[in-house]
């Protein structure tokens, strides 16, 4: 099947058809995964996939129809006007843009879709050969994928913009257990399509396994207020829990009060606090050139010197608050309308070295590596995989792994410290209504945070 | 699928073909107004076979790609995991009622009105209020046939409705929300508007908690966010192989309260867990997990069962790989005490309502610890007001172990879990302040 010649037919089938604004998205994937429980492979398997959608906007009211089977395009496209027709009972917003005519390729030099399996399976049975050497170990997951997707965009101004895509992501784990008490220990990895970046990983997984064990004897946080240093990887979490999520405009546009929070030169950090998110930032896991609505990708500062300069926007989110789309339209797939959503997001670094940010606390928490974290806007969670007491500028023995909470009116005014060692984690996803997982990459140099909620025994 | 099956006996000793077809309309309401009106067509053909002992599998949304399926099902096979299994035989199903095709019948302007009457209930409680709403209806095709002979395929539809309020005033955020979905049209609004209008009456005022150790009541909502996924973990049957799961050794031993009794079942009528038979085509049952506080079964499907020297409880599903075991729908009965008793007894304590960030430390040991989103502190029997900026944490097995109360009031909470409030006297809690 090829979806450019399917493309050309529907991009005539849209000038057939009335509304405010007419779009449709066609995809083609495959992917493939490999699964180990514990010392064997359990699962491996390969997929493949087309499909597309048409997403219709006329009097502000939004039509979509997604579907695998190509036939019949024009029904779908009347049922998808009939859908936005129903729905619409204003004026449709949406910024301007003009058409777009391109062409871009996935930029990879080796496509993870064509290395041998056998090549990808070698690789695993070494990381769990590594694995398996610390003692004590109880079981362990490691979960291996990959994908290539061609997608087109077209719209009914004018736009077919052709992109390529390649994803590849490595997920360990180890389990240590002594009876009744489990503990685990986890790695979280991707690419935007390179393989070698999971490659040379031994020592790393090899460190990974000895602290699954080592938390069986490590003891718990006291629940309580602490001052926090967050390694680069978890502050990045952070960021992208306790500010990204906040900056995405469709929490906003409609929401009176919200715009009132959310007003641009707010005060939100330090001056040495600066937050950006952006696709245009190269080679990273939410790098891209355009967005799911065909706009450009850009690199938007959230945060600048503490106050709040910008946010993420779709076409419709930019409109009504009268400010520029950013190239922040995303779907995880066809079967999904595109939504704000975050790309690249991280603090930029300050001038803090880690020696001097812990020299002075007398009794904090050293948190590292992430499980996962989660937000409700005003509040909201991380969880550090890694957990050291920091006694009098010393970092003291592992302890069980801990739950952060904040408070994004507070928590951000109350860094204090931002180191000078940049680093982004391209192993996470994110989740938003349904649509999850997203690939972005998140990150932070060291940062230092005073009055912490940390939950704990 | 029949010409799938038919290639891949060719080059296979066995093979099973799973399609899934699926027609979902939703319609969304967005800041109090309609916004989205959705149709999504979508199917997925997967193969399983076994050559040479071993497993292979290849998915795709094209049924007609039959080359490819079965192509990579043999590329695959030649690493796959050794199958100790046999693919079921021809096999009569007990019918279970979930297909009601007046759900696909509910015109679209019904939905818009549903949605439109939720919006307006809340509003008419708090007019400042604004609120995310969606109506959905859905209906799924599922159809297994296998080299064996056996052929099997059901449909079944369902219905949600669900509604989201944020209440902003100044820096100050509150989220309020509740969801039901069925088998059959969902037409009455009262049950979900009792409880938003009930947290939103909860949380009109605020309260403060203090650092320490004070008795917790998880409402059904709230045992959902923090107890209920380490169990279902724990509780897996692939777990339990792997040595992983606290209660691998704790059959037919008192591990919790004798209060708490759990089951999982997938055959309650028109329920969107339940269906006739699983995704490896094995018939569907009830499965007492606890019962009077002792673990009785662990949760398998076909492979996992083999390895263990098990039977299949019907737990097989795919979530777009293979099969794996996985809960149909968590039922904890409920217990005696209302509510109201369980808040009368309480001289300082928290009712949780939402734990968020709860299921992201150690699952598998069953450790929880999350920020209170939406929770209320309890003085002298009373509700106080909404508690911010506050954790609880514990571990699920510690917590079961010593439960004051289980309530009458249990309810479905989404499709896959029914849950009383449950009452435990000693909860650690920590407070920003």
């Amino acid at each position: 099947m090829d979806i450019e010649v399917i493309g050309r037919k529907i991009a005539e089938e849209l000038k057939k058809h009335k509304a405010d604004h007419i779009e449709a998205h066609i995809q083609q994937s495959v992917s493939s995964h490999i699964t180990y429980r514990g010392k064997k492979l359990e699962s491996i398997g390969k997929s493949s996939g087309a499909g597309g959608n048409i997403r219709v906007q006329l009097n502000g009211g939004w039509g979509f129809t997604s579907f695998n089977s190509f036939e019949d395009i024009p029904s779908r496209i009347e049922m998808a006007v009939e859908q936005a027709r129903l729905a619409g009972n204003g004026r449709s917003w949406l910024a301007k843009k003009a058409p777009v005519v391109d062409k871009v390729s996935a930029g990879i030099k080796v496509n993870p879709i064509d290395i041998p399996l056998s090549e990808k399976k070698n690789l695993l049975d070494e990381y769990n050969a590594v694995i398996w050497k610390t003692p004590k170990l109880q079981t362990s997951v490691i979960g291996y994928g990959d994908g290539y997707r061609k997608s087109i965009f077209i719209d009914s101004a004018g736009s077919f913009i052709q992109q390529e895509r390649a994803d590849v992501s490595l997920r360990l784990s180890a389990v240590a257990s002594d009876g009744s008490d489990v503990q685990q220990a986890n790695m979280s990895l991707g690419s935007l399509g390179d393989f070698s970046r999971i490659q040379n990983l031994h020592a790393e997984i090899a460190d990974m396994s000895k602290r699954a064990v080592a938390l069986l004897a490590a003891p718990q946080v006291k629940g309580g207020e602490y001052t926090v240093v967050l390694d680069p990887v978890l502050a990045g979490v952070f960021v992208h829990e306790a500010f990204g999520h906040l900056s995405e405009s469709d929490f906003v546009y409609e929401n009176e009060r919200m715009r009132e929070v959310m007003t641009l030169g707010k005060q939100f950090g330090g001056k040495h606090l600066n937050i950006v998110d952006g696709a245009l930032v190269p080679n990273l896991r939410g790098s891209y050139k355009y967005d799911d609505e065909g706009v450009a990708a850009t690199k938007t500062y959230l945060i600048k010197e503490g106050k709040l300069v910008g946010r993420l926007h779709s076409r419709e989110t930019a409109a009504r608050m009268g400010e520029k789309p950013t190239g922040n339209a995303r779907a995880v797939s066809y079967r999904y309308p595109p939504i704000v959503r975050m790309t690249n997001t991280y603090i930029e670094p300050g001038s803090s070295s880690f020696k001097d940010m812990i020299a002075d606390i007398k009794e904090g928490v050293y948190a590292k590596n992430w499980y996962g974290g989660t937000t409700s806007m005003e509040m909201f969670t991380f969880s550090a995989a890694e957990a050291y007491m920091i006694k009098n500028g010393k970092i003291g023995g592992l302890m069980r792994p801990v739950v952060l909470s904040g408070n994004v009116f507070s928590t951000l005014q109350n860094i204090d410290a931002i180191g000078n060692d940049l680093d982004m984690n391209e192993g996470g996803g994110c989740g938003k209504g349904e649509q999850s997982p997203l690939p972005v990459s998140n990150g932070s140099p060291h940062i230092r945070i005073q009055n912490c909620l940390v939950g704990g025994a | 699928m029949q010409r799938i099956l038919e290639q891949a006996k060719k080059v296979a000793e066995s093979a099973e073909v799973f399609s899934v077809t699926s027609e979902e309309t939703p319609v969304q309401f967005e800041a109090d107004r309609l916004k989205h009106i959705q149709s999504k067509q979508s199917c997925v053909a997967a193969l399983r076979i076994i050559k040479n002992g071993r497993i292979g599998y290849s998915v795709s949304t094209d049924p007609d790609d039959v080359d490819n399926l079965v192509r990579a099902a043999v590329e695959t096979a030649e690493f796959g995991m050794k199958a100790e299994f046999e693919l079921p035989s021809p096999t009569t199903y007990k019918k279970v009622n979930i297909y009601d095709p007046k759900v696909d019948e509910v015109p679209l302007g019904k939905m818009i009105s549903l949605g439109e009457e939720m919006i307006a209930a809340v509003k008419g409680h708090t007019r400042d209020i604004i609120c995310e709403a969606g109506v959905s209806k859905d209906v799924v095709s599922i159809s297994i046939i296998n080299s064996l002979g056996n052929s099997a395929e059901y449909s079944k539809s369902i219905f949600s409705l669900g509604i989201e309020g944020s209440l902003i005033r100044g820096t100050d955020m509150l989220f309020v929300a509740e969801g039901e979905s069925s088998c059959r049209p969902l037409t009455n609004i009262k049950g979900i508007i009792d409880i938003v209008l009930k947290q939103l009456d909860w949380a009109k005022e605020q309260a403060t908690a203090t650092t320490k150790k004070m008795p917790v009541i998880f409402t059904a909502n709230g045992a959902a966010s923090a107890l209920i996924s380490p169990l279902m973990s724990a509780f897996n049957g692939k777990t339990v192989l792997e040595g992983a799961s606290p209660l691998g050794d704790s059959l037919g031993k008192p591990v919790f309260d004798n209060k708490l009794n759990i089951f999982d079942d997938a055959t309650i009528d028109y329920r969107p867990g339940s269906h006739p038979f699983d995704d490896e085509g094995i018939a569907s049952r009830r499965t007492p997990l606890v019962e009077n506080g002792v673990p009785l079964n662990f949760l398998y499907d076909l492979q996992t069962a083999a390895l263990a020297g098990k039977q299949s409880t019907g737990n097989g599903h795919r979530g777009g790989g293979l099969p794996s075991p996985s809960a149909n729908a968590f039922i904890i009965p409920p217990g005696e005490t209302s509510f109201d008793d369980m808040l009368a007894d309480i001289k300082e304590g928290l009712v949780v309502e939402y734990l968020m960030g709860a299921g992201q430390g150690n699952v598998l040991g069953g450790d929880f610890s999350g920020n209170v989103l939406l929770g209320y502190k309890v003085e002298n029997g009373k509700i106080k007001g909404r508690v911010k900026d506050t954790m609880v944490s514990g571990n699920v097995y510690k917590v079961l172990k010593e439960i004051a109360a289980i309530g009458n009031d249990a309810r479905w909470i989404g499709g896959f879990l029914y849950s009383p409030s449950i009452y435990c006297p000693n909860l650690s809690v920590s407070v920003k302040g």
